[in-house]
This record gives C-alpha cells, sequence and structure tokens, in this order.
C-alpha cells in the first residue's frame, strides 16, 4: 500500500479548508461593502411573483419527502456497512462474498416491503 | 517541516486557482456551446469570442445589491451559499492531477494529499453540500425556495445511494483500495476501468447529473414552476457562490469520472510515447503531458454534461424517484454482483 494514514496526510486538508474560507469570507465582505444599499420595506419582503407575500412560509410539507429522507439513512448505511467488505474482498474470500451477499439479500427484502408499501410512490 | 507546508500551500492555491478558472470559463463554455447547438452566435461582444465575459459576470455580481429578506434567518441565509461554495472547493483536495514529479532529487506529487481513504473522503464531502442548499433555501423563509430546497435534498440523498453502490463495484474491480491515487495508478498499464466497469460508470454518471443539480435532474431549479429554486431569495455574491460552486461540482465530478473510470492521466500506449522521446521517470514533461491528457477527458465529460442538459428535457418529480429508487438502485446492486462474479472468474476471490 502507496497510502499512508498519518496525521500529516490530513494537513493539507486543512490548508485547503483555510483557503476556500477566506475565498468564501472574503467574497462575502467584498460584495456586502462594494453593492448599493437602498433597501425599501416591499424590496425585502419575500418574493412571491409580485403579490403580497402570505404568511410564514415553514409550513407542514409532503410527508414523502421525509420517508425519502428515512429510507435514505437505512440505505445509506448499509451500503457504509460494505465499504470495508470492498476494501479486504480479497483476504474475506468466499466467505466474505457469501456474508455480504445473504446481508444484501436482508436490504433486498427491506427494500421490497419498501416497493410494496409505496413510500417512492408518488404518483397515485 | 516548513517546507512542506510551503509545497502543500502552492497545490492548494494551484488547484484552487484551477477550479475557480474552470468553473468561470465553463459559464462561458455552456453559453457558447449552447449557442452552438442552437445555431447561434453566443456572447461574443466582452472581449474576442466573448472570452472576457465570466470576468464581467462575476464583476457585475459583486456590485449588486445584496438583498437580506426581513422574514429570513440572517445568520442561516449567509451560512447555505458559503457552506456550498466551501464543500465545492475542498472535494478538489483528494484528486491526482498528474504523475509525480522530480525536482532536484526530490519527489513531488501533484496532488494536495494522498489520504488511504480518498474515496469515502469525497463522498463526505459531497453529501456535506446538501445542507448548503438546505440550509439556504429554509433560511430564505420563501415558499419556492423551500420548495426547491426539499426537492433539491430529497434528490441528492436517493441519487447517494446508487451511487455509493457503484462506487463499490469499482473499489472491487480496482482491488480494494479507497486511495484515488491508486485507483488510477493501476490503469497505467492495461485497459481503463471503464472496461471492467461500463453498467457501474453508466449509473455513476447518471448519479453524477443529478448530484449536481444538472438537468434532465434539474427540479430543484425549475424556473417554469419554482421561480429560481433554492436560491430564488438570493442576490449579488451570495447567488454567483451557489451557481459558481454548481460548475465547481461539475469539473469536480467530470475530473472524478475521467479518473475513476477512464484513467485519469493515463492514457493508450503512454509508456512507449515517454520510451520514444526518451524521458526519464518523474520528469515534467510525462507529467505536463497526463496533466494534459487528464484535462482533455474532463473537458469531454464538461461538454457531455452540457450536450445532455441542452438536448433532454427535464424529468417529472415521480419519474425522478422511479429512476432512482427503482431502477438504478437494483441495477447498481447488480453491478456488483456481476462484478464479483467476474473477479472470481479472473481469481481474486478464493475459496
Amino acid at each position: 500500500m502507496g497510502s499512508t494514514n498519518t496525521p500529516t496526510d490530513y494537513l493539507p486538508i486543512v490548508l485547503m479548508f483555510i483557503v476556500a474560507l477566506g475565498f468564501v469570507v472574503t467574497t462575502m465582505v467584498a460584495s456586502h461593502m462594494l453593492g448599493p444599499k437602498r433597501k425599501t420595506k416591499i424590496k425585502l419582503d419575500s418574493f412571491e411573483c409580485g403579490i403580497e407575500s402570505h404568511g410564514n412560509a415553514r409550513l407542514p410539507f409532503s410527508i414523502k419527502y421525509f420517508l425519502v429522507a428515512i429510507l435514505f439513512v437505512l440505505f445509506d448505511v448499509e451500503v457504509i456497512f460494505m465499504y470495508p467488505w470492498a476494501v479486504n474482498y480479497k483476504e474475506l474470500g468466499i466467505v466474505g462474498v457469501i456474508e455480504v451477499f445473504s446481508f444484501i439479500a436482508l436490504l433486498l427484502v427491506g427494500f421490497y416491503y419498501m416497493l410494496a408499501k409505496k413510500a417512492v410512490q408518488w404518483e397515485d | 517541516m516548513i517546507s512542506f507546508i510551503i509545497y502543500k500551500a502552492i497545490i492548494c492555491l494551484v488547484v484552487f486557482l484551477l477550479s475557480l478558472g474552470v468553473a468561470a470559463y465553463a459559464t462561458l463554455w455552456e453559453r457558447k456551446f449552447a449557442a452552438f447547438l442552437q445555431d447561434r452566435v453566443g456572447p461574443d461582444k466582452a472581449g474576442p469570442w466573448g472570452l472576457l465575459q465570466p470576468l464581467a459576470d462575476g464583476g457585475k455580481m459583486f456590485f449588486k445589491e445584496e438583498i437580506i429578506p426581513n422574514v429570513s434567518n440572517r445568520f442561516l441565509f449567509i451560512l447555505g451559499p458559503s457552506l456550498f461554495m466551501l464543500t465545492a472547493l475542498m472535494t478538489g483536495t483528494v484528486i491526482p492531477w498528474a504523475k509525480d514529479v522530480n525536482i532536484g532529487g526530490q519527489t513531488y506529487s501533484l496532488q494536495i494529499t494522498d489520504i488511504n481513504i480518498g474515496v469515502l473522503y469525497l463522498l463526505g464531502v459531497v453529501s456535506i453540500g446538501v445542507y448548503g442548499i438546505m440550509i439556504g433555501g429554509w433560511a430564505s423563509n420563501n415558499k419556492y425556495a423551500l420548495l426547491g430546497a426539499i426537492r433539491a435534498s430529497s434528490q441528492m440523498i436517493s441519487y447517494e445511494i446508487a451511487m455509493g453502490i457503484s462506487i463499490i463495484a469499482l473499489i472491487i474491480t480496482a482491488g480494494g483500495t479507497l486511495s484515488i491515487r491508486e485507483i488510477i495508478a493501476q490503469q497505467d498499464a492495461g485497459l481503463a476501468n471503464v472496461v471492467y466497469q461500463p453498467l457501474g460508470f453508466l449509473i455513476f454518471f447518471v448519479c453524477a447529473l443529478a448530484e449536481t443539480n444538472r438537468a434532465p435532474f434539474d427540479l430543484p431549479e425549475c424556473e417554469s414552476e419554482l421561480v429560481g429554486g433554492y436560491h430564488t431569495e438570493y442576490s449579488s455574491m451570495k447567488l454567483g457562490l451557489f451557481l459558481f460552486a454548481e460548475y465547481i461540482n461539475m469539473f469536480i465530478s467530470s475530473a472524478i469520472m475521467a479518473g475513476f473510470y477512464f484513467g485519469g492521466y493515463n492514457f493508450p500506449f503512454a509508456q512507449e510515447l515517454y520510451d520514444a522521446m526518451g524521458l526519464q521517470e518523474g520528469s515534467w514533461i510525462i507529467s505536463l503531458i497526463g496533466f494534459g491528457a487528464y484535462f482533455t477527458k474532463i473537458f469531454i465529460f464538461i461538454c457531455v454534461f452540457m450536450w445532455v442538459r441542452w438536448t433532454l428535457p427535464r424529468f417529472r418529480y415521480d419519474q425522478l424517484m422511479n429512476l432512482g429508487w427503482k431502477t438504478l438502485l437494483p441495477l447498481s446492486l447488480l453491478n456488483l454482483a456481476i462484478t464479483v462474479v467476474v473477479e472470481y472468474l479472473r481469481g481474486n476471490i478464493h475459496i
């Protein structure tokens, strides 16, 4: 393995973070200073295609989006579990393959349940 | 140690300027390419062939009035685009741009850092980008912005799963390494990974389109129904950061596709060419040629992104979700199974 894993390897990431943060902060401050400031009440209202804005935007939204978020957490965690196997698949051999695929089979049962419950069905 | 930091800082600055430069000129190229596809001229007033157009656009953004709506959450409103830009710039850190250069007995790698979990780092940083959109859209306290932000985040997380599984198949083909440097270096001799992973590449490409919110997956900022989507309330350079970061994301995802599946800085008969030119290992000319090859591939991918945008109409939301969950997810699992069978036949999995 050519790659190492020492704290020094992560130092350049910190450097890049400083560069990126510097750029973002500079841009934000510069655009704040340079732009004109002619604020009126109507200009600062939230935009609703020209008509008067009505109430707060933070209203309840479709439960479907929330279901997608929950499903994402479930499936993404399962995907993350496969990464250690993918890195060591040569050492784990056929036993590892059988184990991972039985894991995927369980995942597919959950996937089938998700489809049967119409969790990602947008049109009725 | 000091010289190490200085050398890394220089590379950081170069990659940063490269990302910005490519993103700026990608905006111009997008307009030129669209003009070409639609038989128009495109921007041609600012400088020869409109070459100064990105500078004019950027300058204009700075001198526009900055509007923060009264009803919005001020802190989060500023945090949204900042976070989005920050994560877009951070993704470039783990990509190796060319072969190592040997100057005066010292070997310098043309990569900001080679960590052994490069792929995971990339996935992690990309998923933080979703927060930028979600925070920005929510903080605006505007109905269109909120809808756009919810759409964007639910689209991006849906396609992340299929993308993750297609990358697992790639890692297995690459012999079980998460270091992007090694994934690219392995394609030095022999065939590029796309030959072993054609289906995986297709899945990854579709997911990359969805992750970067590019057409036909541009529902988050679907102008015909949501005004501007999650950045409806944004103006001046805050809007600029959102738009700019999207082009940086496009550049980086092109670089990742070119590296993961098409060999990055490697190209067919590269070694023969270097031998014929009599170049030693570690010569800067080799790195320059490799960098040129990598950039040609990235440029082709950026063109494909634009070609897709100006050819395909936008998906409906149910089509988008069906494609992500019911097509790409099972397909990527199938691809993983095929990959494992192929690896078994190649004798890489022992009983």
